[in-house]
């Protein structure tokens, strides 16, 4: 019992469950139970976040492609669904193009992922059997891989790069693109209300007398 | 609890780890199930009193206090019928997705210092965000069922929900700023002492602002006024009009348990949490008491103060629910747009401006320094970060958050190993 990786065992039942409901989603011709699916598949990658220790991106998957996406999912099924239960024919020449794309993109991410120094080490670790040794102290030994932190705290306004003053940690000098983030921002907000006054119903109100609504 | 086990009873890490696990499942998943038997029998017995009559008087002698565990009983004893036309999968499966995500958000939630299950620095986020899934159980049962009132309650719970997800995200974001952390437990630090420490007299727009969340939670947990999804004048009974037994009562069961969750989320983020009106752990000299027991009765204390605010914040639904008509679609929705997100924009600008203009507050004097707890992580972080831009002096920790906080699956694998 000792020798047991628990790390690993929780991290191999998020993924096959992943990978499982991922199947299931692609297998299903049945558009509900494929949301659901959905659901379950990017709920477990959630939980694979939540295992690395990265509560925040593993709340914000749960958050954003989770609960937002699939209630917009639903919503779109629901409101342009003519039958009661809506079941979806692929065509052969559907499969072999999202098969060609599908795979295409597999084989990227296959090939970046082999790519990692990191991991390679690991496996080489695992290999030689002494599985129970990795401590974290091992793991993160190991070359620091580039990361995107200091870009996102920069755009958080704290430039990691100035930290050579230690005494004023958040002055002006250090404000690193906060504005321009938030401006960025609120830019995409002004394309959402644009878009909503676009698509708006351009009918005028009937004269008053000729219809009961208003 | 785990180190606990481990360290002190000398159990093998598996045994302890899985153990502290179960313990805590099994404390959790009681507040959920046995407050809901209390919250039954206790809106029973409101909605009584205000409408003039008695409630359940007779089952287990007085006060009809055995009322909830007979109807259970009744629930486990129905058929469990199905419809015909129904997706038999989603709809059975409906219920559990609910009340998972209802009893997932209790995970996150701290019910005196230091005492949540799983510590997180975004607590705060954790819970609105397990908490919005629990409407995908109910668009799901709407679907599944076949039914035309199902799927009309569903749509309206799925419109209703996003909508009010807005507003909910922006109140909830006040107290975070003010306090600097979305950590549960230090944002229920910051506002120890007297109850003019709790944020929701931190600041004019502060104490607005509660009442904004209020409604949007009122709104968001599916109560009344704004029952629509099972509005029974117009929708038999909406999304579970299909349901029976069993299966039914696990929907109610999520309905008590995220009221009880959005009620402790209010009760940490506008009031004080755990600290009391009156300091009374620290008067008693609880909260720095070296001695384990006396700590641990400190917290106790605590945790029965957190659990009381967290009951009256559902007697408050039970009030408003009984006391209000239900509102139209188009009230809710009017109500969402044009009242509750431009009231909680403003005030959100409001607060801001107040924490810029008093750093601090006005009156408050918490014994944590808000802007130590704001810097000290920033600080931490973007120190941890630069690390490997130095000369390597610690570069075994450079990245990751080992270095601040133990981070649950690192510390497991090392202990399990």
């Amino acid at each position: 019992m000792q020798a047991i990786h628990w790390h690993s065992v929780f991290f191999l039942l998020f993924s096959l469950l992943a990978c499982v409901f991922a199947l299931a989603v692609v297998f299903s011709s049945h558009i509900v139970r494929m949301a659901f699916y959905l659901v379950l598949s990017l709920g477990a990658t959630a939980g694979l976040f939540f295992l690395a220790g990265a509560d925040f991106v593993g709340s914000m998957q749960l958050l954003i492609y989770v609960g937002g996406t699939l209630v917009l999912l639903v919503f779109g099924v629901m409101l342009t669904a003519q039958g009661p239960f809506v079941s979806m024919k692929t065509r052969g020449g559907d499969w072999v193009l999202s098969a060609l794309v599908g795979g295409a993109l597999l084989a990227v991410l296959v090939q970046s992922a082999f790519k990692i120094p990191d991991w390679q080490n690991h496996a080489a670790v695992v290999a030689d059997g002494e599985s129970a040794a990795i401590s974290p102290e091992r793991m993160t030994s190991a070359q620091a891989p580039p990361t995107a932190t200091r870009l996102g705290l920069g755009l958080l306004g704290a430039r990691v790069d100035r930290l050579d003053r230690p005494e004023t940690p958040l002055t002006a000098t250090m404000a690193g693109y906060l504005l321009p983030f938030e401006i960025v921002s609120v830019h995409l907000l002004v394309v959402l209300i644009g878009a909503a006054y676009l698509a708006r119903t351009k009918r005028r109100a009937r004269p008053r007398g000729t219809g009961a609504d208003v | 609890m785990a180190e606990y086990f481990n360290n002190s009873w000398g159990w093998a890490p598996w045994l302890a780890y899985s153990l502290a696990a179960v313990i805590q499942a099994t404390l959790l998943i009681n507040v959920v199930a046995g407050g809901a038997l209390g919250f039954i029998w206790m809106e029973r017995k409101i909605a009584g009193r205000i409408q003039d009559r008695l409630g359940p008087t007779r089952v287990g002698g007085k006060f009809g206090w055995l009322q909830t565990l007979a109807d259970g009983l009744k629930l486990l004893t129905k058929e469990d019928l199905m419809p015909n036309g129904a997706d038999g999968m989603l709809f059975r499966i409906a219920p559990y997705v609910s009340f998972c995500a209802s009893f997932a958000a209790y995970a996150a939630l701290p019910f005196a210092f230091d005492w949540v299950a799983l510590p997180m620095n975004v607590g705060v986020f954790f819970i609105i965000a397990v908490l919005g899934l629990e409407v995908f159980g109910v668009i799901l049962a709407g679907y599944a069922s076949a039914s035309k009132w199902s799927l009309f309650g569903a749509m309206r719970e799925a419109a209703q929900v996003v909508s009010y997800e807005v507003p909910l995200g922006m109140c909830v974001v006040v107290p975070v700023v003010i306090a600097g952390t979305m950590d549960l437990v230090k944002i229920g630090q910051v506002q120890e002492g007297w109850f003019v420490n709790w944020f929701v007299l931190h600041d004019p727009f502060t104490f607005i602002i509660f009442w904004v969340y209020l409604t949007c939670a009122i709104a968001s947990v599916n109560r009344a006024p704004f029952d629509l999804a099972e509005a029974e004048s117009e929708l038999v009974a909406g999304f579970h009009t299909e349901y029976s037994g069993l299966r039914w009562s696990f929907f109610f069961m999520a309905e008590y348990g995220s009221m009880f969750a959005v009620s402790g989320l209010a009760a940490i983020l506008f009031f004080g949490g755990w600290n009391g009106p009156v300091p009374i752990t620290h008067w008693l000299g609880l909260d720095t008491a070296t001695n384990p027991f006396l700590f641990y009765l400190g917290n106790l204390l605590g945790m029965l103060n957190f659990i009381f605010k967290c009951v009256l914040g559902v007697t408050f639904m039970m009030w408003v629910r009984w006391t209000l008509p239900r509102l139209r679609i188009d009230q809710v929705m009017k109500t969402c747009l044009k009242y509750c997100t431009p009231i909680a924009a403003v005030m959100f600008l409001g607060a801001v401006l107040w924490t810029y203009c008093f750093p601090g507050g006005l009156w408050i004097h918490p014994s944590v320094p808000m802007g130590d707890v704001r810097e000290e992580w920033l600080g931490n972080t973007a120190r941890t970060a630069a690390e490997p831009a130095g000369q390597g002096g610690q570069a075994h920790f450079a990245h990751g958050a080992s270095q601040n906080e133990p981070v649950p699956g690192v510390t497991l694998n090392a202990k399990g190993g």
